[in-house]
């Protein structure tokens, strides 16, 4: 004959549901991890020849071990490299290939979107820290180049979208903005200049 | 009259419990959807430097980290060391075991996308994140993330 089966008291229940959410606040993170994100070169072969650059089209950056900047042969100042830096990598005028001496040199490149051919500056940031520098700095440096370039990036999106590059949402619009503003900045072979 | 007699039995009824497992259930799926597994417990001190042209890190499955700062046990003195997973590394070729045994961990098409976050203590210097980027270079491990956190204060 058929018994009526007991119900299973559900009361604890909670309990153990209560034991698996702590353990699960207890062993995970919450933070959203942010950072800046960059791209080593590749490590650098015996038989190539490092590749010759003119002098104007590099902008040179040097961090010492008492975390002062030398900015193309002077004593500067982190609160100037943004400005220096926009300046330097600016691309000017687009359809004019002519640019005055004390100017980075231009080359041509077609980028259909921003209307066909079109020239952008050769400039190259070369940044060179010590041993010694402190992290703090040279992710300051770094942070203000990057905002030169997005600063950079924004000026020549609006002219041409109408909104900033971070809101453009079609790739081909964001690939030319990255073609025509690239992330010029070269870090030096580490050297050992000793004196820390 | 006796149709607005109160009913019998004053005390308060007991509220049902039976709904509050579903609930706990729910709290605990959120925070499982939400947060990510602790990756390692830290041995050293890492205060980031912080910066306003900060990128969020996309997917996290994908990103290995590597720690550097003074440690946290003041026995081993206040020079920064390397911490890879749940160790010191003893030497700065560790970095690249380090490296392939992330590589080892993921399927063919994924290798190329793992990101090396740098959690770097902003007092340290640089020579020894130079060491580990040199390192990182030789392995192939060429996409990197300098951990920072954001800036929110405007500059005047």
């Amino acid at each position: 004959m058929a018994r009526p089966v007991n119900e299973i008291n559900a009361g604890s229940m909670a309990d153990i549901a209560f034991l698996l959410l702590i353990f699960f606040l207890v062993t995970t993170t919450m933070d959203v991890d942010t950072g800046i994100t960059r791209k080593l070169p590749p490590p650098p072969t015996e038989d190539v020849e490092p590749s010759k650059v003119n002098n104007r089209n590099i902008f040179k950056v040097l961090v010492n071990k008492n975390d002062r900047l030398l900015l193309n042969g002077k004593p500067g100042d982190i609160s100037m490299l943004k400005i220096m830096a926009k300046e330097f990598l600016q691309n000017g005028d687009l359809n004019n290939e002519f640019r005055p001496d004390d100017m980075p040199e231009k080359k041509e490149v077609d980028i259909p979107l921003l209307g066909g051919k079109i020239y952008i500056t050769k400039g190259i940031i070369s940044m060179k820290n010590d041993r010694g520098t402190s992290y703090n700095m040279y992710i300051q440096v770094q942070n203000e180049l990057a905002a030169a370039i997005r600063e950079l990036r924004d000026e020549l999106s609006s002219d041409f979208f109408g909104m900033r590059f971070k809101q453009l949402t079609d790739r081909d619009k964001i690939k030319a903005i990255q073609k025509a503003v690239p992330v010029a900045v070269s870090e030096a072979e580490p050297e050992d200049i000793g004196g820390h | 009259m006796a149709k607005f007699k109160k009913k019998g039995g004053k005390g308060t009824p007991e509220i049902s419990t039976a709904s509050l497992p579903d609930i706990i259930f729910m709290l605990l799926f959120f925070f499982m959807v939400t947060t990510t597994m602790r990756e390692a417990t830290l041995l050293v001190r890492v205060t980031p430097p912080q910066a306003t042209e900060v990128q969020k890190l996309e997917k996290k499955s994908l990103v290995d980290f590597i720690y550097i700062g003074p440690p946290l046990r003041k026995a081993m003195g206040t020079e920064s060391r390397i911490q890879l997973n749940d160790q010191f590394a003893t030497d700065i070729k560790d970095v690249r075991e380090f490296v392939e045994l992330g590589r080892s961990q993921r399927d063919e098409a994924e290798k190329k996308l793992i990101t090396i976050s740098l959690k770097v203590n902003k007092e340290t210097r640089m020579g020894i994140v130079t060491d580990v980027k040199q390192e990182l270079r030789e392995v192939g491990a060429f996409k990197i993330n300098y951990s920072t956190a954001k800036k929110t204060i405007a500059k005047k």
